[in-house]
């Protein structure tokens, strides 16, 4: 299995180092040709704006849409849920997939980033530590938006729309690989081949 | 926990804990938002039009200033801190993270730029020193720090002081990045010969580039440093800033080079893309073309020693 990152900028090595801590082949993506053959994509935590400005330069917007319709699974962290919703309250390029209303720096500045332990549908085990730097909340979800986890006051941190899956927080810069391992499994059934996705 | 630290969520001595058992002010927030600015290009910037114009090219971050660093050059006199209002005019324009600089040891300047919620802050040797001997204490803020080195000790005394990224110090203002090379060069190829140590060697060599140990020992384990590294000081070019990210630096500050260039927004949109692209030549070829006149420089090997900026700090 291959699962892509997005590395046109932002925290691309680290969910790159949490796959090969999976033993999974990560291979970066810049170019559209670089899509093909994957089982599934990540995109990074970083600024969503150079994602946008670089992804349209670079011919990225109408590629990357055809791979998530493809129904091959799609994960955001952070400015990557950004570039993934439908709405960002704002003119700025996204892939205007996911039917959600992003807020950007909803938390405010870095100094109010904070680290807290998240309930998520999926890892009731235990808490999962939730990194949110500069992050990004869910307003609101449309109906085929399933939320996976809200915060204490009920912000939605968490969703999933289909084969798309979005977060505020940043998994990739802790040491719990359940997130990932969760995105594997998933691409791991929905594969060319193998039996439909359930969920 | 007192009412101070409830209300300014870090209070006084960066960590604490918010509402909700949010813990804000940590080592790895501070780190993390330096992870989101890899492969990114953070660009100087004097008004809140140019702020627009380099979130526009796709820079990831901006630094803040009154003047950029060829100006300070130019003009002499003392470099302090820039004017909050300025600053804070910079941060209402754009949406990416907004960086500024104080002054090497001034830890008021530093408490003013937190007080007004930047997101970084710079111990910049590009502004004149205010402590010969010491450096800003940055365990004690919320807000993460960026500081230069032109060597693995000195990287690793700046992080044990706090330092949540790190930069090459380069000579700023002179578009010549042959000190940026230097110092990248110095600081990778260093962590290069650190990785073949055994322990008890690493003890001595730690002594040797007066740093600690225990840094050392993690840089050595890591094989990089532990915090991000970026390039920066005379980087004036797409080529150049391919040139240091094949060094092995984590992403690019450009300074002088966008703002005091013949077409700021065409040379900033480019370097953006020689960041992200930096492996394939062709591209890095491409975005090289028609880009205009770059900013004039200066030869740092024929500038006079008290010219220098690069040897202030320790």
């Amino acid at each position: 299995m291959r699962i892509g990152v997005l590395a046109l900028q932002g925290d691309f090595i680290e969910h790159e180092h949490m796959l090969a801590r999976l033993g999974i082949e990560a291979v970066e993506v810049r170019l559209p040709r670089e899509l093909e053959g994957l089982d599934g994509l990540i995109m990074p935590g970083g600024e969503s704006t150079t994602f946008g400005k670089l992804a349209v330069r670079f011919g990225l917007v109408e590629p990357l849409r055809a791979f998530a319709q493809s129904g091959r699974p799609v994960w955001g962290t952070c400015a990557g849920l950004i570039f993934l919703a439908k709405d960002v309250g704002r003119d700025q390029v996204t892939l205007g997939l996911m039917d959600v209303r992003v807020k950007r720096n909803a938390f405010g500045r870095q100094i109010d980033s904070f680290i807290c332990d998240l309930q998520i549908v999926g890892l009731e085990d235990k808490p999962f530590p939730g990194v949110f730097i500069r992050a990004p909340i869910i307003e609101s979800v449309g109906e085929r938006v399933h939320t996976l986890c809200r915060l204490e006051d009920g912000t939605i941190v968490a969703a999933r729309q289909d084969n798309l899956l979005a977060t505020a927080f940043h998994p990739e810069l802790t040491d719990d690989l359940r997130m990932h391992a969760l995105f594997a499994q998933v691409c791991e059934r929905s594969s060319p081949g193998r039996v439909a996705y359930e969920t | 926990m007192s009412n101070m630290q409830k209300q300014n969520g870090a209070g006084f001595n960066g960590q604490g804990e918010k509402a909700h058992g949010r813990r804000v002010g940590t080592d790895e927030l501070k780190r993390g938002l330096a992870q989101m600015l890899k492969g990114g290009v953070i660009m100087d910037v004097v008004t809140p039009d140019q702020a627009a114009i380099a979130e526009e090219a796709g820079a990831c971050a901006v630094m803040a200033l009154e003047r950029v660093p060829a100006d300070i050059r130019a003009q002499g006199g003392v470099a302090r801190m820039s004017d909050p209002a300025l600053i804070l005019s910079i941060m209402e324009r754009v949406t990416i993270p907004v960086m500024a600089k104080c002054r090497i040891g001034h830890f008021a300047e530093a408490r003013i730029l937190e007080a007004i919620g930047i997101d970084y802050i710079d111990e910049s040797e590009v502004l004149t020193p205010a402590d010969e001997a010491h450096h800003v204490d940055k365990r004690d803020f919320a807000v993460p720090f960026v500081c230069g080195a032109r060597n693995l000790g000195e990287a690793l005394r700046r992080i044990s002081e706090g330092a949540a990224m790190i930069r090459s110090k380069g000579e700023a203002g002179t578009g010549d990045v042959v000190e940026a090379v230097r110092h990248a060069r110095a600081i990778i190829g260093e962590i290069r010969r650190l990785k073949t140590m055994r322990r008890d060697e690493m003890f001595a060599y730690a002594k040797e580039i007066q740093a600690p140990f225990q840094l050392v020992e993690e840089t050595a384990d890591l094989g990089r440093l532990p915090v991000v590294l970026f390039a920066a000081g005379g980087i004036a070019t797409p080529a150049d800033a391919a040139l240091m990210m094949h060094l092995g630096v984590d992403g690019i500050f450009v300074g002088s080079g966008i703002f005091k260039s013949g077409d700021p927004a065409a040379r900033a949109r480019a370097i953006v893309e020689a960041t992200t692209h930096f492996n394939d030549w062709k591209i890095v070829a491409e975005v090289s073309k028609n880009l205009g006149e770059p900013m004039v420089g200066i030869n740092v090997s024929v500038m006079p020693e008290r010219d220098r900026i690069a040897g202030r700090g320790w």
